[in-house]
């Protein structure tokens, strides 16, 4: 049986963080935590790794055997309040809790036939069982996890009703026909409308309303996924695809925190960071500055924003972990963030092809314009260009214009023979294009 | 094609590039070796002698793409032809450089030749008339610069093929030709 079976098993992101559910909140992380069954040995006990505590779950990952597994909230019956004695001064800190289990002595979450008495073993030396038990005596209390859970009992009740109604007819008021339509979207648009305002009247509110836009807006975007296989105008495509980046772009639902994670913060943040950053990477081909993600990221944050230096050093502890990220520091001292599977070959290709257009040959191509084609800031594009040069694939042009970029002809010229034209070549190709008048 | 004066360029003549001293070494090894050769090519067919940095020379800009050459670059082309033994410098500041599109070894043979074709074994004949006699119009030795014509007589001189005679002023510099 594989280590710890009797929890129900979590996923795990690309940079070793587990995969929240939707709404939920990593609220604290503790080091070096096992997790044992008190009065059951044949259950084996998960030995040092990091517990964290979310609105949702008790979440519990080695990350040398990426294992984890969790205990959800939903399923515990009782906390036991830490015991002073002299006896435990001289125990590792431990916390007791009871939890439902069904027949087999498993833990699915909710209620089952039978319990067991969890207890967790904090090794950390830093760690407090009184601020552990504090969290998490306030989670239970908030019950978050069955809030969720309606939440998508009433979604499915929706969708079921709406696809009887296709069918049948509904007994509610003109949902048929466009006045049915133009109704729901009115409905919709005051409720989006009144949100909004809500949000809008002081900070607190704001606060209390942003995981409400937050799951809005992952609601808008699910609705245009479900949307675009039906329609294939491109115009309405593009306006979607527009619209899903910002929704996309809307935000973090957990943010790692100093309070929530403690000393765990950077080693936390390194790995949200590098799961965040794999969309916008994506989208910038592959590489992207510094400064940009640190703008990105700090907006999707919300309220909970890092300095640079936080961000500084969770790219640089990328180095220690298993992440498809990485950060590299050219000879400028201009920083980016690059996937690791990205090579310079692809971008040279690019680059290559970039400056063999006629248009290029003839006029050159500066870093501003290379940003705009490729799509990547031009500090950025200036550092690819001069790395291309550097491998003779390019050459330099300086003048009171400014700083161009040639494709690199000098390859193509005879010095035998200076008037030497060879038929089919870019030399060929660049005569034809610098003698074309231009329109 | 475009020309320089009666001079054919060649095609990379307009490439912006060829105008800007090239940073990458390989780049730039391809780059002074084909300054080198247009500059010999178009100094022999111009018949320039003397190139000086600090004063115009048609073949280091190009109005047509609006380029010309940065004064590091043109020392670092002509350096490279004096490194060569094609030219040499003929200030200690490098401000003037004298260009050998024929080595004096090259001069040397030519005027032979030179003497040969127009029977001049066993005659004196003056610098003056050499450079710009009517023998030698239409040849290479039309007017030679006058440092490498005497530069190339002497060779001749140690090699006991002529004999340099001292007038009184510079002009009468007689030449008995022993071939």
């Amino acid at each position: 049986m594989a280590v710890g079976a009797w929890l129900p098993p979590v996923e795990l992101t690309a940079s070793g963080r587990a995969a929240l559910l939707p709404g939920e909140v990593e609220r604290l992380f503790l080091s070096s935590v096992d997790i044992e069954a008190e009065e059951n040995t044949t259950l084996t006990p998960l030995r040092s790794g990091l517990l964290a505590l979310t609105s949702h779950r008790l979440i519990w990952i080695n990350d040398a055997a990426r294992l984890a597994r969790s205990v959800p909230l939903s399923s515990i019956i009782h906390t036991f309040p830490p015991k002073k004695s002299i006896k435990n001064m001289f125990a590792s800190p431990r916390v007791r809790i009871q939890v439902s289990a069904n027949v087999d002595g498993k833990v699915v979450g909710g209620s089952g036939a039978t319990s067991l008495v969890i207890t967790i073993v904090m090794r950390g030396s830093k760690n407090d069982t009184e601020s552990f038990y504090g969290k998490l005596w306030e989670v239970l209390k908030s019950k978050s996890w069955e809030v969720e859970e309606v939440k998508e009992k009433e979604n499915a009740g929706d969708m079921r009703a709406s696809v009887a109604g296709e069918a049948s007819g509904r007994a509610r008021v003109a949902v048929v026909g466009v006045a049915g339509i133009l109704r729901k979207e009115q409905e919709m648009w005051e409720s989006t409308d009144k949100s909004l305002q809500d949000a809008f009247q002081d900070l607190n509110a704001l606060m209390g309303k942003a995981k409400e836009m937050v799951a809005l807006a992952d609601k808008m975007r699910q609705k245009l996924l479900s949307g675009s296989a039906a329609h294939t105008n491109d115009e309405e495509m593009g306006s979607k695809q527009e619209m899903q980046d910002w929704l996309l772009s809307v935000g973090i639902i957990s943010p790692v925190t100093k309070e929530s994670a403690g000393a765990l913060y950077h080693q936390q943040l390194s790995r949200q960071l590098a799961d965040f950053v794999t969309l916008p990477l994506e989208k910038a081909g592959g590489m992207i500055a510094l400064i940009d993600v640190y703008c990105l990221f700090n907006r999707a944050r919300g309220t909970e924003l890092i300095s640079p230096e936080d961000l500084l050093q969770a790219c640089v502890l990328w180095e220690k972990y298993e992440v498809p990220v990485m950060l590299r520091k050219f000879d400028s001292g201009l920083m980016v963030i690059q996937s690791k599977d990205q090579s310079d070959a692809e971008v040279f290709a690019r680059i290559t092809s970039l400056a063999e257009k006629p248009d290029a040959l003839k006029m050159g191509i500066s870093p501003s314009d290379a940003a705009l084609t490729l799509g990547i800031a031009p500090a950025l594009a200036k550092e690819h260009m001069l790395n291309a040069e550097s491998k003779g694939l390019l050459c330099r042009d300086v003048s009171p214009d400014g700083f161009r970029f040639y494709a690199n002809l000098f390859r193509e010229f005879e010095p035998r023979d200076i008037y030497l034209v060879k038929d089919h070549g870019l030399y060929q190709a660049w005569i034809s294009a610098a003698s074309a008048v231009s329109t | 094609m475009q020309k320089l004066g009666d001079f054919r360029v060649p095609n990379f003549f307009n490439y912006p590039p060829y105008f800007t001293l090239q940073p990458i070494r390989e780049t730039r090894e391809k780059q002074v070796q084909l300054w080198k050769e247009l500059i010999l090519d178009y100094c022999r067919s111009q018949k320039v002698f003397i190139i000086g940095l600090e004063e115009e020379f048609p073949l280091f800009s190009n109005p047509a793409i609006q380029r010309s050459l940065s004064h590091e670059s043109r020392e670092v082309f002509l350096s490279a032809l004096v490194s060569e033994g094609r030219a040499e410098w003929i200030d200690k500041n490098h401000r003037k450089c004298l260009v050998l599109w024929l080595r004096i070894q090259d001069w040397a043979d030519h005027l032979i030749n030179f003497v040969r074709e127009n029977g001049l074994e066993d005659s004196v004949m003056t610098v003056e008339d050499i450079r710009s006699g009517i023998e030698s119009r239409g040849t290479e030795l039309a007017g030679i610069d006058r440092g490498v014509l005497i530069r190339a007589l002497k060779l001749l001189e140690q090699k006991g093929k002529a004999a340099i005679f001292k007038g009184s002023s510079t002009d009468d510099e007689g030449v008995k030709f022993n071939v």
